[in-house]
C-alpha cells in the first residue's frame, strides 16, 4: 500500500505502483483540477507541487511520491486567494483556462524558490507550460504582479 | 458534389444550407419563468434590425424568447442561459452580458447557466465561424429588452400607473413620479404572467447608456473557477460506475483492423476489457474511425493496456500518402491552368504584355489544432436513451449524430456541454462523443473516452495543405495590372463526399475570390487536389494560406518596385469603394453583402491605424525588420505589423506586434484584445513550427516535442491591439479567427526587411539558420 499526502490529506493506493500520479489524482482521488495535456511532460498542464518543487504528474509514478506531500490546484489556498491566483484574476489571464492550473502551480513554485524573479527568469521558469490560446503576455504580467504583491 | 444537397453535413458553412423551416412544436420547459413559446420568427424581419445578418439562415436559425433564456428568481437572482460553447473566446460571458445590459440586470446578481444541445429550443448552437456576437448581439438585446419590458409592465400594474411612467434601472423598476421602487425578484412572479412583447415594439437601450457593453471591465464568468481548479472541462465529469477507455485507431485514415490480440493488455493491472469499436468507411464525416478500445478502472491503466495490444492493420488506399511527394504534385498543379473561379479583364494577355512579372509560390503544410484539452467525451447510454457530456462546439450536431449512430430518436439524447479546453474548430467534429456513445451502449455502463496527445495529432481533422501561386504583372510605372492566383489544396468537402477535389464556395471565399485589390485583370483559379486524410476547418481556415500568399506577394511587389510595403499595400487596395468580385455564388461568410460588403475604406483604415499607432517606418536596430499585412476575414478587417529580430545564428524573436481590428460594433474589448494577443501567438506557432506531415500514410509527428508550438520564452514581448471605434449601426463582425491570417505574412515581410530572405514555404524551421 502506497501512502501519499495530498492537500494535507492521507491517501493510499494498492494498485499498480507505476500508475502516473496524474491519473491517481484525477481518476482515483477525484481531484480533477490537474489536467492531462500530453502525457510526456512536454506541456505542463499536469503540474503539481511535490514538497516545494513543481513536478509533472503525468510522468511521475505514484510510487515516486510515496510518503511525500503533494499540493494540487485545489489545495494551493483554502479560498483560492494565493497571490498567484489573485494576480491571475486581476490580469484576466485565461482564455479557455485549461492549462491554467498547471501554469498557476508552476508560478507558485517559482515564487517559493525565487520571490522576485526577473522577466527573463519568469519566461524561463514558465517555458515548460504551453498555452495554446496564447495567454503568455498576461501570464508573464501576472507572475510579475504576484511577485510584487497584489 | 452531392454533399451540398444535405445542409446538415456542412454545419457551420451555411452557404450550402437552405433557410431552415423552424418547427415550433417541441419547445420544452426551460429555465424560463414559465414554460415558454417561441416569441419571434427565427428569420428576423428587417424592420426589427438596423442591419441584417445570416443568423436566420443557419440550421435552426435564431430563437428570441425571454422565457427560454432568462429566469428571475424571487430572491432577485437572474439566470441567463448561454447557448454557445465556451472555448476561450469569452462568449459564455459576452452573450449573457448583452441580455443583462439590455434588461438592466445587475451583473453581480446574474448567474450563467450552460444550455444543453437543443437547437429547436435555443436556435443554432454551432460555435464556429466567428459568428456568436455577429449573429446574437441583436437577438440577445431583444431578449433582454423583452424581459425588461415584462418586468416594467408588472410593476406598472402593481402600482396602477401607465407602463410609460416606469423604468427598469439596475435590477429594480422605478416609478419616477412617486419614487416607488420594486426589485426584480419582487416582480418575478407577476412578470411571468405578462405577455411577451412583440419584437417590433421593443425599445432597445441607447448605447450611450450602456453600463457593461463596450466597457470591457467584466471578467469572464469562469475566472474564479479556472484559477481554483473547479472549472469543469470535458474530462472532469465523473459518474458513478464510470469506466475509462482509450482507443487504438487505424494509423492510416481509411485503414481497417485485421486482427488483434488482447492477451498482454488484459494482464495490465486495472484493465477490465478489450473490445472492438465500430468504424465507418472513409470519408465518413464525423463518424468514428473504429479500432480497439481498452476499458479500465482509470485512464492510466487504459493507456498502459493499449500500449500492450498487438494489432494488425490494413492501411488501405491512403497508405501511400507522403507529404514530400504530395507537395511536388501540388506545385506542379499550381503551374498549370485550373478551374477559373474569378475572372475580370484578361489576366493572360495582361501578364504576357506586362513589363515585369513577379511570381511567388507559397507552401503551407497541414496543421493540427492541438487544443490543450485533447478530445474527450463521456456517454451514459441506457436502453434507447443517451446522455453525453463533452466539450463540443456543436451541441446540436452532436445530439443529431449520436441519435443517428445509436439509432434512437434525437429527443432521447441529452448533450451536456462542458467548458472546452480550446477548440479551434476541432471540437465541431463530434467523433469522440460518438465513440463514447458506442462503447457505453455495448458496456451498459457510463464510459469516458480519453484521447491522448498522440491520438489528437494522428487522428485530427487537419487544416489542409496548400500551394498558392501568384503571378503579378507590373507595367512600366510599377503599377500592378494583372493578377493570377492559383490555389491548390484538398478541400474540406472531401471529408463529406468521396472524390470532392475542388474547393467549396466557402473555401474560395476565404481570401481567394474576395481578394480586394484594385487590379484590372484578375484570374483566380482552383486546380484539382485529392485528399488522403481527414481535412477539416482550423481556426481561420483557408484564410491562413491565402493571406500568407497574397500579403507576402505585396511585400515581393514592394521589393520589385523599390517601394515601401505599406504604400504598396495601399496602392493595391486602391480607392475607397465596395468591391464586387465577378464570382458566381460568392460566399461572404454567410452574411448578406448589404450589411457586410467588402469595403476598402475600412481595409485602408486598419492599415493606416496600425501604421500610425504601430509607428510604421520607425528605425529599428540592425538585424530587426518590420513587416505589415492586412486581411479581411469573417467580415472583419485586420492589419498587423510585426517587428522581428534575427541574430547572426538565424534565431528569430518577435519584440513587438501591433494589430488594428475593425470588427464593427463590439461587446467586450478586453476579450477582443485577448483574442488578438492569442492570434499572434498562434500565427507565430504556425509560421515557425507548424507542420503535420505524412509518411506511408501515417502522421509523422507524435507530441509537443515534434509538433512544437510557441512557448512563453519565444512569445512576442508585447502585442498592442487597437480597435476601430464602430460607426453608428455598424454590424458586429468576427473576432475569434481574423487575427491569425495576417500574422504569418507580416512576419515574412519583416524577415525580408531584416535579412533580405524571402520565405515562401512554412514552417520557417531552419530556413534562417546560417
Amino acid at each position: 500500500m502506497i501512502k501519499v499526502k495530498i492537500n494535507g490529506q492521507e491517501q493510499s493506493w494498492g494498485g499498480d505502483p507505476d500508475l502516473p500520479l496524474l491519473w491517481f489524482l484525477r481518476d482515483e482521488a477525484g481531484l480533477t483540477g490537474t489536467k492531462f495535456g500530453c502525457g510526456q511532460a512536454l506541456c505542463g498542464a499536469c503540474t503539481v507541487i511535490v514538497d516545494k518543487e513543481a513536478v509533472r504528474s503525468c510522468i511521475t509514478s505514484i510510487n515516486d511520491v510515496a510518503g511525500r506531500e503533494i499540493t494540487t490546484i485545489e489545495g494551493l489556498h483554502p479560498t483560492g486567494d494565493h497571490a498567484v491566483q489573485k494576480a491571475w484574476r486581476q490580469v484576466n489571464v485565461p482564455q479557455c483556462g485549461f492549462c491554467q492550473a498547471g501554469q498557476i502551480m508552476q508560478a507558485a513554485a517559482l515564487l517559493m524558490d525565487n520571490p522576485k524573479p526577473s522577466h527573463d527568469q519568469i519566461r524561463e521558469a514558465m517555458s515548460g507550460n504551453i498555452c495554446r490560446c496564447g495567454c503568455y503576455q498576461r501570464i508573464e504580467n501576472a507572475v510579475h504582479l504576484a511577485s510584487t504583491g497584489v | 458534389m452531392n454533399f451540398i444537397d444535405n445542409p446538415r453535413k456542412l454545419r457551420g458553412f451555411e452557404k450550402h444550407t437552405r433557410v431552415e423551416k423552424i418547427s415550433r412544436r417541441s419547445i420544452l420547459r426551460g429555465i424560463g419563468i414559465t414554460g415558454g413559446f417561441v416569441l419571434a420568427a427565427p428569420v428576423m424581419s428587417r424592420q426589427a434590425f438596423a442591419y441584417e445578418t445570416g443568423a436566420g439562415k443557419m440550421p435552426h436559425g435564431v430563437v428570441v424568447d425571454p422565457r427560454i433564456f432568462v429566469a428571475v428568481a424571487p430572491d432577485g437572482t437572474v439566470t441567463i442561459l448561454a447557448h454557445r460553447s465556451e472555448m476561450g473566446t469569452g462568449v459564455r460571458t459576452s452573450l449573457p452580458l448583452i441580455v443583462a445590459e439590455e434588461m438592466e440586470a445587475d451583473w453581480s446578481k446574474v448567474k450563467v447557466q450552460q444550455a444543453h444541445g437543443d437547437e429547436v429550443k435555443f436556435g443554432n448552437q454551432d460555435t464556429d465561424g466567428s459568428r456568436s456576437t455577429r449573429h446574437y448581439l441583436i437577438p440577445m438585446r431583444q431578449i433582454g429588452a423583452s424581459a425588461r419590458t415584462m418586468l416594467e409592465q408588472a410593476a406598472a400594474k402593481r402600482w396602477g400607473v401607465p407602463a410609460t411612467e416606469v423604468k427598469a434601472v439596475n435590477h429594480e423598476v422605478v416609478h419616477g413620479a412617486s419614487g416607488r421602487k420594486l426589485g426584480f425578484g419582487e416582480l418575478a412572479a407577476d412578470a411571468a404572467k405578462e405577455s411577451v412583447p412583440s419584437i417590433e415594439g421593443l425599445k432597445l437601450k441607447d448605447p450611450k447608456d450602456f453600463r457593461y457593453l463596450t466597457k470591457g471591465q467584466i471578467g469572464i464568468v469562469d475566472l474564479h473557477d479556472i484559477t481554483t481548479g473547479k472549472a469543469g472541462y470535458g474530462a472532469d465529469v465523473r459518474l458513478p460506475g464510470m469506466k475509462y477507455a482509450v482507443i487504438a485507431r487505424p494509423p492510416v485514415t481509411g485503414g481497417k483492423l485485421v486482427s488483434f490480440d488482447p492477451a498482454e493488455a488484459m494482464k495490465v493491472s486495472g484493465v477490465e476489457k478489450v473490445m472492438q469499436v465500430r468504424g465507418w468507411p472513409w470519408p465518413s464525416k464525423f463518424q468514428p474511425l473504429g479500432g480497439v478500445a481498452v476499458i479500465a478502472r482509470n485512464t492510466g491503466a487504459a493507456i498502459k493496456g493499449r500500449d500492450a495490444l498487438k494489432l494488425v492493420w490494413d492501411d488501405g488506399a491512403n497508405g501511400k500518402y507522403d507529404s514530400v511527394a504530395y507537395r511536388k504534385e501540388l506545385e506542379e498543379a499550381s503551374r498549370k491552368p485550373g478551374l477559373v473561379v474569378r475572372a475580370e479583364g484578361d489576366a493572360d494577355a495582361a501578364l504576357k504584355s506586362a513589363d515585369k512579372v513577379v511570381i511567388g509560390e507559397y507552401y503551407l503544410p497541414h496543421l493540427a489544432h492541438a487544443s490543450m484539452e485533447p478530445p474527450v467525451a463521456i456517454a451514459d447510454v441506457k436502453g434507447d436513451k443517451a446522455e453525453i457530456w463533452a466539450p463540443v462546439q456543436s451541441p446540436g450536431g452532436t445530439r443529431e449524430d449520436v441519435a443517428k449512430t445509436l439509432g434512437i430518436p434525437e429527443g432521447n439524447v441529452t448533450v451536456n456541454v462542458t467548458l472546452l479546453g480550446g477548440g479551434f474548430g476541432r471540437k465541431s467534429k463530434c467523433d469522440f462523443a460518438l465513440e463514447a456513445a458506442l462503447l457505453s451502449k455495448e458496456l451498459g455502463a457510463p464510459v469516458k473516452v480519453q484521447w491522448t496527445r498522440e491520438d489528437d495529432l494522428h487522428h485530427d481533422f487537419l487544416h489542409t495543405v496548400s500551394v498558392e501561386r501568384i503571378e503579378a504583372g507590373l507595367d512600366k510605372s510599377g503599377k500592378v495590372v494583372a493578377w493570377r492566383h492559383r490555389s491548390v489544396a484538398p478541400t474540406i468537402a472531401s471529408t463529406f463526399a468521396a472524390g470532392a477535389n475542388h474547393a467549396a464556395a466557402f473555401e474560395l471565399g476565404m481570401g481567394l475570390v474576395d481578394m480586394p485589390f484594385e487590379i484590372a485583370n484578375i484570374s483566380c483559379e482552383n486546380p484539382e487536389a485529392a485528399a488522403f486524410t481527414r481535412i477539416g476547418w482550423f481556426r481561420s481556415v483557408s484564410n491562413i494560406p491565402r493571406a500568407f500568399a497574397v500579403q507576402s506577394m505585396v511585400g515581393e511587389i514592394a521589393n520589385a518596385t523599390g517601394r515601401d510595403q505599406k504604400e504598396t499595400l495601399l496602392a493595391l487596395i486602391g480607392s475607397p469603394r465596395i468591391v464586387k468580385p465577378a464570382v458566381k455564388d460568392m460566399w461572404n461568410y454567410g452574411e448578406p453583402f448589404d450589411s457586410y460588403p467588402i469595403d476598402t475604406a475600412r481595409l485602408r483604415k486598419v492599415v493606416e491605424l496600425v501604421a500610425e499607432k504601430g509607428e510604421w517606418g520607425r528605425s529599428v536596430p540592425k538585424g530587426h525588420g518590420l513587416g505589415i499585412a492586412v486581411h479581411r476575414s469573417f467580415v472583419s478587417y485586420i492589419a498587423t505589423i510585426v517587428e522581428v529580430a534575427i541574430d547572426d545564428k538565424g534565431k528569430l524573436t518577435v519584440p513587438r506586434v501591433d494589430t488594428a481590428i475593425d470588427c464593427g460594433t463590439y461587446v467586450n474589448p478586453e476579450r477582443i484584445q485577448s483574442q488578438i494577443e492569442g492570434a499572434a501567438i498562434m500565427g507565430l506557432s504556425l509560421a515557425k513550427y507548424g507542420e503535420i506531415s505524412f509518411k506511408e500514410g501515417k502522421v509523422v509527428q507524435k507530441n509537443f516535442d515534434d509538433f512544437q508550438v510557441i512557448r512563453i520564452d519565444e512569445s512576442p514581448l508585447i502585442t498592442n491591439v487597437y480597435i476601430v471605434p464602430p460607426g453608428p449601426d455598424t454590424p458586429p463582425s468576427g473576432v475569434g479567427e481574423p487575427g491569425v491570417p495576417p500574422f504569418a505574412p507580416a512576419l515574412m515581410n519583416a524577415i525580408f526587411a531584416a535579412t533580405g530572405k524571402r520565405i515562401r514555404a512554412l514552417p520557417i524551421g531552419k530556413q534562417l539558420e546560417a
